[in-house]
């Protein structure tokens, strides 16, 4: 049994003094996702029977490799931060740093696999 | 780490029956959780056929006739029985509120009554707020000032300052909202839940207080605060119909703002 006081229980390690950043870029990931997504979805949309090579030479404009390197980015952002807020609500204890560190490995790792196949296709490497 | 399932010795069990009296025709029945730490014994659901033509239009009236004339052993909390207090505070029909304005006629079929949802339980329909009340302490609900107050007067506060505490200084701390949210529900020893921070903001909004700031820099926190992720159980279940999850998204705005 704890002889600590409820307060002294509340008060625990005090205050981060952080965590608007994350919850202000939450925000703004999700309304670049919104024009980034929808156009995604038209542009797949509108492939129809394009060829692989047509798709490829799509991929090498300028503007559609950036919004798509944008779009990676953006997106694995997004997952990182929501998927961070999840884990801290549901999973405790060691369990709880160990799939934190995950979490960020493996975003960062298919945030720089994405744009690496984006350099790839668009400079046609 | 958040519970889905009751441990073994939580599990609610069925429990006694008592009929109504003999010739009573307007009955309702009432399923009410009952827990006794003493006997050993897994929670119950005792139930009370009620007869309304003898009893009060409250749920907390039946409670009270329960616990006079049937089942003295019936535990709950009670004191003003008109709203004001908030010590009645309970589950009703699958909703945080208070017994004693909730109507018995707004309960459809058989009234369900159990205590405020994921707190200990004292006994029956007593649940433990003692970390309910240590985070309503921690926020310091407390006029703050480096400015002595005048001499010869009160703190002075204009119309429009006093009128932005409304809807925020009426709160009784009956625990309905914060016991409603599943952020609570999961994290609420370090998440401080709505009714503390709809009480920081009523702090963070009153014009005479000097220690804005400093509640603002407390409150920053990733499970102080922002294991709010606006699910609005809170402005749901407030049995006076406050709004502690539009409380909350202010000092998120604060916090932005003096960001920006």
């Amino acid at each position: 049994m704890s002889l600590r006081t409820p307060l002294s229980n509340v008060k625990g390690l005090g205050s981060a003094k952080e965590g608007a950043h994350h919850w202000w870029m939450q925000r703004l990931t999700s309304i670049a996702l919104l024009p980034l997504t929808l156009w995604l979805a038209f542009s797949v949309a509108s492939f129809g029977s394009m060829s692989y090579l047509s798709v490829v030479a799509w991929m090498q404009s300028p503007l559609v490799a950036v919004a798509a390197a944008l779009l990676v980015v953006v997106l694995l952002y997004h997952l990182q931060l929501g998927a961070q807020v999840i884990i801290e609500d549901y999973v405790g204890g060691w369990l709880r740093i160990t799939s934190l560190i995950m979490l960020n490995f493996a975003c960062i790792a298919l945030a720089f696999l994405g744009l690496f196949s984006i350099i790839k296709v668009s400079l046609a490497l | 780490m958040a519970e889905f399932t009751l441990p073994a010795n939580s599990i609610v069990k069925k429990g006694k029956q008592f009929e109504a009296p003999t010739g009573a025709t307007n009955t309702k029945r009432f399923k009410v959780y009952r827990y006794d730490p003493d006997d050993g014994q897994n929670p119950r659901v005792d139930v009370y056929d009620v007869d309304l033509d003898s009893c009060g239009p409250m749920v907390l009236d039946a409670l009270i006739k329960i616990k006079n004339e049937v089942d003295s052993t019936l535990t709950f909390r009670r004191s003003c029985r008109e709203g004001i207090c908030g010590s009645c505070s309970m589950n009703i029909d699958g909703m945080n509120t208070l017994a004693c304005i909730k109507a018995i006629a707004d309960c459809k079929g058989d009234v369900e009554i159990y205590p405020l949802p994921h707190m200990g339980v004292v006994k029956d329909l007593v649940p433990d707020l003692t970390n309910f009340y240590a985070q309503y302490a921690s926020v310091q609900p407390w006029m703050q000032t480096d400015t002595p107050p005048p001499p010869d007067r009160e703190r002075l506060q204009s119309k429009a300052d006093r009128e932005r505490l409304e809807g925020l200084e009426e709160c009784i701390l009956c625990a309905c909202c914060s016991t409603s949210c599943p952020s609570y529900w999961w994290n609420s020893d370090r998440y401080l839940g709505p009714a503390a921070l709809l009480a920081a903001y009523r702090w963070i909004s009153d014009s005479r207080d000097e220690a804005t700031g400093e509640r603002l820099d407390e409150l920053e926190d990733p499970f102080k605060l922002y294991r709010c992720h606006t699910i609005m159980n809170c402005t749901n279940a407030c049995p006076k119909n406050l709004n502690p999850a539009k409380a909350i998204a202010e000092i998120k705005k604060l916090i932005i703002q003096r960001k920006t």
